[in-house]
């Protein structure tokens, strides 16, 4: 409650906040059917027109509404995004709290593991692993939660080397406390904050990551609209809908700067260092 | 009359975006003559360093703004210099050169990536433009000034490569290296070891003497201003509440603060004060016995054969009996912490018995550490924090239990609406009292008490140790008291035990320890404690090096042998007959 009166108060913050709800409103009218028109019904009569008041982003090839369309589209990426996050985040804070934890050659071994990961560039991987499973959503979602997981565990694990030796751990252990206890309730409780700050900056490498995998044809599959498969649809046509091309990829780079904003806004908020210029 | 060297008046300092309305040091006025020693002493907050750092301004750097009064140096030339008004320039050309300064830590105030010799002969450089050779030979002499031995060795060294008595006698080599007409010197000693405090001290007297320097000697310790300070000034909240010589301002107090510091300090008085009640008899069975405790941490493996070794505690042997206090005391390093750790398994001994005689269940030993700050998770409220140990033990949280922590709350002076709140809501003192009250919670036999009130300003820890002689009477606990105030350890302790290098070297009584040290190291350790009633004394000075603890792997210490001196008081022979 206290971080989110701080984030609205952030001048970026709110911006971003901001955005953030509005794609959530997109995204839930969307997935309710609430959009002006059939976002995959087609109109051949109504092809290719500009915005215009009933088509207000103008329609594609096959006369479907963009607007109607990104809104669905907003979602699946949402979708997607907050999932592999959730997936990426979970995974990597366990990997990052055990290395830290029992250290040692189990630190070694997964770390050299996520040091392989983080070698390769992240669209890269993600191909790799939906080349060897075939492409689908969830295989987009399993791809990108693997790609992000590194990073997860980067973050956490250094943070929990140092809480580690810090002397409430060590009263932890005087009192005979569990490890699960002291690894929840010690380690983990103190790295929310780096946590959600890494959450939210993932988000948007999530949300670019899954644009640019359906462009390449390999997350959402059509008929469904996804932002990067409307984007592709459009590379042909750039000349004579314009239109095409230029909302959905706004939409993207909006809700990319959106994540952006408030993970730098939290950062400020949460960092014990700023707190006390903010208060 | 001739105008002194340094003359504050009115000095007031206040911080933050309005420092008018945010003053800390409110109208602080004092002079000092060429040569004179002045020693502000305070508690943390009171505004001590502050009024130090506003006569360099280093204080501007902190965010402060000097808000009302002067303070006029003389020069060296001779000209008086308003150092409130003086614009950076100015005070670069004063700093360093007018007057040197001598901070806290030494390991933070000299840069790690240089070696010793290259920062004292930029302080030369600095200073005096001496450059190349001339300034090799400068600080080749300064390092003899500070009696650093090896002085050629030593510039060659990096400051990790030191020890921390050698680090500040370094850094007092730099602040001399101008010939500072003022010298000031912000708890120089704090961080030290009380035999290493005493050769610092020693050293500030010396050089004193030597090059005629005044100096600004600021501490929290009353007792140990007694052995160089000529004038005393007294400071609270901000005001200077007494100021008067030296004699004067100890042995005849003015100001009820002066008194209540004089009287709230333990001062060392050589077992005089020693506890009365709880004496040892041999009916009383041991709660906790300790045999031949060893703990090795190896450091360098080898090909074939053990690795090399630091002995942190070799062949440690002690008992405890219900209601009884034994003290370990010794320096850094001795090896007493490593005990503690030890016999609540934070570090595995390699060796050793450790026998509990416990009639109930749950952990028979508790402990409290050092830093109240580290020790309590900042994310947990109390409520949680003092639940720990009952949910470690496989206990619910249920009404019973929170009955039980607003009872050991009320019990230790914290309020009942505590339970509810965080850890950095408290004050250093409550912090401690709630870790004593989690060590509390499940009544155990035994507390470790390591350090407990060694973070804390003195009255706060005179509160804190009647609660712990009050909680022990009540509940029949044993303590085991590490620490390295000689005064706390003679008002807490019925035994004591000295460590040195890992090893116990002398055992016994309270009283007859403190009264009659046989081992050379005890007497070492207790003719450093300051006291109040050592004026000026002349400290020799002693450049004994610690032994390394590091041994070959597979290394054994010779059997030891105790020459029993009294009923209760046993010396380890160090030349066996």
């Amino acid at each position: 409650m206290r971080v989110l009166k701080a984030l609205l108060k952030h001048p970026s913050g709110r911006i971003g906040a901001a955005i953030i709800v509005l794609y959530l409103v997109a995204a839930g009218l969307g997935a309710l059917g609430l959009t002006p028109h059939n976002a995959l019904k087609q109109f051949p009569i109504d092809r290719l027109k500009p915005p215009s008041p009933s088509y207000w982003m103008g329609t594609d090839l096959l006369g479907r509404d963009t607007f109607s369309r990104l809104m669905l589209g907003i979602g699946q990426s949402l979708v997607v995004a907050f999932a592999s996050v959730l997936g990426a985040s979970v995974a990597g804070s366990i990997i990052g709290l055990f290395a830290a934890w029992w250290g040692g050659l189990w630190d070694s071994v997964l770390m050299r593991l996520t040091d392989v990961l983080l070698a390769f560039p992240a669209i890269l991987l993600a191909l790799l692993i939906i080349a060897i499973v075939g492409p689908g959503t969830y295989t987009s979602i399993a791809a990108i939660a693997i790609v992000y997981t590194p990073i997860f565990a980067r973050v956490v694990r250094g943070p929990a080397l140092s809480l580690k030796r810090r002397d409430f751990v060590d009263a932890a252990r005087t009192f005979g406390s569990s490890q699960g206890y002291i690894l929840t309730r010690h380690l983990l409780l103190n790295l929310v904050a780096p946590l959600t700050v890494q959450v939210t900056l993932a988000l948007a490498w999530a949300l670019l990551t899954e644009a640019g995998l359906s462009f390449l044809g390999l997350g959402t599959q059509p008929p469904a609209p996804s932002l990067g498969l409307m984007l592709a649809d459009s590379k042909n046509l750039m000349q004579h809908a314009p239109w095409l091309m230029l909302f959905p990829g706004l939409t993207v780079m909006l809700g990319i700067l959106g994540f952006n904003l408030t993970g730098d806004a939290l950062r400020d908020i949460l960092d014990p260092r700023t707190k006390a210029r903010a208060a | 009359m001739t105008v002194p060297l340094l003359s504050v008046e009115g000095l007031k300092v206040g911080f933050g975006a309005d420092p008018a309305a945010n003053v800390v040091v409110k109208g602080v006025s004092f002079a000092l003559g060429a040569g004179e020693t002045l020693a502000i002493v305070g508690e943390s907050g009171s505004g001590k360093s502050v009024t130090a750092l506003s006569i360099n301004r280093l204080v501007d750097f902190g965010g402060g703004r000097i808000v009302g009064g002067r303070i006029g140096l003389v020069r060296a030339d001779g000209s008086l210099l308003d150092l409130t008004a003086a614009d950076e320039k100015t005070l670069t050309g004063v700093r360093g050169r007018d007057i040197g300064m001598i901070f806290q830590e030494p390991m933070t105030s000299l840069n790690p990536v240089l070696t010793v010799g290259a920062q004292i002969e930029e302080a030369f450089f600095l200073s005096q433009g001496q450059r190349g050779e001339t300034a090799a030979k400068a600080a080749r002499q300064a390092l003899d000034r500070v009696r650093i031995p090896d002085a050629a060795r030593r510039l060659t060294q990096y400051p990790h490569q030191l020890s921390g008595g050698m680090r500040q006698r370094v850094m007092i080599a730099m602040a001399l290296a101008s010939n500072p007409r003022l010298l000031i010197a912000d708890e120089p000693t704090t961080a030290l070891d009380v035999t290493v405090q005493a050769q610092i001290m020693a050293l500030l007297a010396e050089l004193k003497r030597e090059t005629g320097t005044a100096m600004i000697f600021i501490t929290h310790d009353i007792g140990l201003v007694a052995g160089i300070a000529d004038r005393i000034l007294v400071m609270q909240q901000g005001e200077a509440v007494e100021q008067g010589t030296l004699e004067a301002v100890l042995d005849a107090p003015q100001h009820p603060y002066t008194r209540h510091l004089l009287q709230a300090v333990p001062h060392f008085t050589g077992g005089k004060s020693v506890r009365g009640d709880g004496k040892r008899t041999t009916a009383v069975a041991p709660i906790v016995s300790v045999d031949d405790l060893v703990v090795r941490f190896p450091v360098r493996r080898r090909l074939f054969g053990p690795a090399d070794a630091v002995h942190a505690v070799d062949g440690v042997g002690f008992d405890l009996v219900p209601g009884e206090t034994l003290a370990i005391v010794g320096e850094s390093g001795s090896g007493k912490s490593t005990t503690a750790r030890a016999l609540l398994g934070l570090v595995r001994a390699q060796r050793g018995a450790i026998e509990t005689h416990r009639t109930a269940g749950g952990r028979p030993i508790q402990m409290v550490f050092q830093d109240p700050f580290a020790s309590l998770n900042p994310r947990l409220d109390v409520a949680a924090l003092l639940a720990e140990p009952a949910i470690a033990a496989g206990r619910r949280v249920d009404a019973a239990l929170r009955e039980r922590m607003k009872a050991l709350l009320a019990r230790v002076g914290l309020p009942e609406d505590a339970l509810p709140r965080y850890a950095h809501q408290f004050s250093g003192g409550q912090r401690q009292r709630l870790c004593i009250a989690r060590a509390l919670m499940l009544n155990p036999d035994v507390v470790v008490l390591d350090e407990a009130v060694s973070a804390l300003d003195v009255s706060v820890q005179q509160r804190v140790l009647e609660l712990l002689v009050d909680l022990q009477r009540e509940f029949s606990l044993a303590y085991l008291f590490i620490s390295h105030d000689m005064a706390v350890v003679e008002r807490i302790a019925h035994r004591v035990a000295v460590m040195y290098a890992g090893q116990i070297v002398e055992i016994g009584a309270a009283a007859a320890v403190l009264s009659q040290p046989r081992h050379p190291y005890t007497q070492r350790l207790i003719a450093a404690v300051p006291a109040i009633d050592r004026r000026h004394q002349h400290f020799a000075l002693d450049v004994t090096p610690v032994p390394s603890l590091v041994r070959p792997g597979g290394w054994e210490p010779p059997a030891a042998h105790w020459q029993e001196i009294g009923a209760d008081h046993r010396v380890r022979l160090e030349s066996p007959p």
